[in-house]
């Protein structure tokens, strides 16, 4: 598929990818580095139709635990994947995944107050799912098998790995 | 990709260049990686200036321990308890220590259905038991008593269509539950101006005392019951639940590490804004002169007797009344706080607990001095006691001043603030510390921006482990609402409950409750120093070796 990418298609791909997984991997990466840090407050600001579910999470201390390891290490290992380009299409799938959650659990729905309010005007739509669309666009359009570790990936692993992996 | 392959083609076909197309290859492959140094330079530079930074702990020394309760003991006894008075309080005092009545428990189950948030009766099913069994109620009212006998017995947590247990034994006056056998322990809600003679008559009978605030009505009262529980030894704790606030035992030790510096001045105050919270609760339907033993409301002979000499010896009679106290009235019976006659109004019932707390956090003592002015400014409703009161206290030896005030026309909050040199502490559930912008101690850090002085630097949250940093914007954000660790351990406990559960543990491993008679003592003669202010319209002053209020 990348056969039919123009360099500057190619490019811009590359620096979308660079972006994302600059972005997810710094995010991870201060949560990690913080020991207090925990969603517990964000979830516990859930709204919207799901918004119930995050609360109840975030008021059983051995869920809390999991939801907290699993979105620091998520975060990094996505923006580490789409940085340096391996497994990448996995990591448009997990990016994905988190963006979903996070849309769920703050949608920007109308009358909507966050305890942190978003620092624009957004109705539905919100950054979060700006950049859910473009892991899908990083997805169906797979760069780093020309540029990044996947280059390599490619070759040497079976061909079941292409479809959702890299 | 195009493009890339032609080019790499003729390469290719010169043969003899596979080096230049592993390193082309390896280009490609890698050509991102690098950004990761510049990743790794970010990340350390944050750490260093925003994470490692903002460690306070050379200048403000302060453990990681949450609040500590007494725990109760595997095998304790049961207590056996009887209440007295089931008011508006006697239900939420019952109810903390497991026991409501059925109809309640409908209307939290209707609710919960209603809006699935509504989580009161999960939470009331899960609070911990606390081995007790309710062996005798008694009102004087007698809507309230058969209410409480139907709580007493609802020992399963179940609706009107639940199972009960043995109902307990109803009884029309405290003096006969008093001579009950099978009860250890009463727990004391009434009227401020039967709090201190039935507290007497329970010790005098054996039986551990809960009482409600303020401990007495009258000052004579005062010593006698703080004598009689000290002689007969049985555990008495007063009811200002504000003990068991994780963040007031912190604050006790940020004062005690003098991380405020000199504390000169403490704002504290109340703000209500509803009838209800004016006391003009509602006339209970069935209430009528059969119903209600309006001879028992009058009160105890010797305490109308000191309240009646204090009163006229000081020339108040306009205070006293105005209806005769042999007259029947419900706005009396059930709106009783707003007339001295049986209150002590604000200073009794609200100052109290603003007073209870900072003599918590920093073992003030009596007030050498109190002065108060205030007056019936908004529910002119035919009270006596005051709706607006300000109320200050003086410790000279100590250099603080207290300043109390008070509306039940305005619900704006103006916090428990301590006014430090160096920092000023606001106490709710969290706390939070506020550099003084001329602090000394913390100079250096104002200096060097790692301590703001336009926000609190510092927020303490019950839960919380972390004490030795300033807190980050994002953490005061959730924080200051409220929203973050209002659970402790995934529960989140009432004050009350575990204001009870202390006195019953103490009762069971024989210690003395936090705030048992000697603070109770404090409490109760700085509200009437308050009183005495207001009324007398001067300042009243207590002279530490006699023990006594006297005049200025």
């Amino acid at each position: 598929m990348e056969n039919n990418l123009t360099k500057g298609q190619l490019t811009w791909l590359v620096v979308l990818r660079i972006f994302i997984g600059w972005h997810f991997l710094y995010e991870g990466m201060i949560k990690l580095l913080n020991p207090n840090w925990t969603a517990m407050a964000y979830l516990l600001d859930s709204k919207g139709w799901f918004g119930q579910m995050f609360i109840n999470m975030a008021g059983n201390p051995g869920i809390m635990n999991s939801v907290d390891f699993l979105n620091k290490w998520a975060l990094v290992f996505i923006g580490l994947g789409l940085l340096i380009g391996c497994f990448t299409r996995l990591s448009c799938i997990g990016g994905i995944l988190l963006l979903l959650l996070y849309t769920m659990s703050h949608p920007a729905l109308i009358g909507a107050e966050y305890q942190l309010p978003f620092e624009g005007s957004y109705f539905l739509i919100d950054k979060n799912l700006v950049e859910l669309a473009a892991l899908g666009v990083l997805f169906v359009l797979p760069s780093a098998r020309a540029i990044g570790i996947d280059r390599y990936l490619i070759k040497i692993l079976p061909a079941g790995f292409n479809k959702f992996i890299i | 990709m195009e493009k890339d392959n032609k080019k790499s083609n003729p390469e290719s076909a010169q043969g003899n260049k596979p080096r230049n197309i592993g390193r082309r290859e390896l280009l490609k492959t890698l050509a991102t990686v690098p950004l990761l140094g510049v990743m790794a330079y970010g990340v350390a530079r944050t750490r260093k200036t925003k994470l490692l930074n903002r460690d306070i702990s050379d200048v403000f020394k302060l453990s990681s321990t949450n609040a500590v309760y007494l725990q109760p003991q595997a095998g304790g006894r049961q207590i056996r308890i009887g209440l007295i008075g089931f008011g508006i309080r006697g239900n939420q005092l019952m109810r903390a220590i497991g026991f409501v009545q059925p109809s309640y428990i409908d209307t939290l189950i209707e609710a919960g259905k209603k809006n699935p948030d509504d989580t009161r009766y999960d939470e009331f099913k899960e609070q911990d038991d606390l081995n007790v069994v309710i062996t005798g109620v008694c009102d004087i009212f007698d809507v309230y008593s058969e209410a409480a006998m139907l709580a007493g017995s609802n020992i399963h947590k179940e609706g009107t269509t639940g199972k009960f247990g043995p109902a307990p034994k109803q009884y029309r006056t405290y003096q006969e539950l008093l001579a009950a056998d099978d009860i250890d322990a009463v727990i004391i809600a009434t009227p401020d101006h039967w709090h201190g003679t039935i507290a007497m008559a329970a010790a005098r009978a054996g039986k551990h005392v809960y009482c409600e605030k303020p401990v007495t009505w009258t000052v004579p009262e005062t010593y006698l019951l703080r004598d009689t529980i000290r002689d007969t030894g049985v555990v008495f704790q007063l009811g200002h639940q504000g003990r068991q606030t994780a963040s007031y035992q912190k604050a006790a030790e940020i004062i005690k590490n003098n991380l405020l510096g000199h504390v000169s001045l403490i704002e504290v105050c109340t703000n209500r804004n509803t009838p209800n919270g004016a006391w003009v609760y509602p006339i209970i339907e069935g209430s009528n002169p059969q119903t209600i033993d309006w001879k028992q409301f009058e009160g105890d002979a010797a305490r109308i007797k000191e309240y009646e000499d204090y009163m006229k010896s000081s020339k108040l009679e306009r205070y006293m009344g105005p209806d005769e106290r042999s007259k029947f009235s419900l706005e009396r019976f059930f709106r009783w706080r707003c007339w001295w006659d049986y209150s002590t109004g604000l200073s009794g019932d609200l100052l109290t607990h603003e007073f209870d707390a900072v003599n918590q956090i920093m073992q003030l003592g009596i007030p050498a001095s109190a002065t108060s002015s205030g007056g019936v400014y908004f529910f002119k409703d035919g009270r006596t006691v005051p709706d607006v009161l300000q109320t200050t206290f003086e410790w000279p030896d100590n250099n603080i001043t207290m300043l109390y005030s008070a509306t039940l026309a305005s619900s704006r909050n103006r916090g428990k603030v301590f006014m430090g040199h160096d920092a000023s502490m606001e106490v709710s559930d969290i706390l939070t510390l506020t550099a003084d912008r001329d602090s000394e101690r913390y100079a250096e850090k104002i200096n060097q921006g790692i301590i703001p002085t336009d926000q609190p630097f510092f927020t303490y949250v019950p839960g919380q482990s972390k004490v030795d940093a300033v807190t980050s914007a994002t953490e005061l954000y959730f924080a200051q609402r409220g929203l973050l660790y209002t659970y402790i351990n995934g529960k989140r406990y009432d004050t009350t409950h575990l204001h009870m559960r202390e006195w019953l543990e103490c009762i069971r491993q024989e210690k003395t409750p936090s705030c048992n008679i000697d603070q109770a003592f404090e409490e109760a003669m700085a509200a009437h120093m308050g009183t005495r202010a207001y009324l007398e319209g001067r300042t009243m002053y207590w002279d530490k070796t006699k023990e006594e209020i006297v005049k200025g």
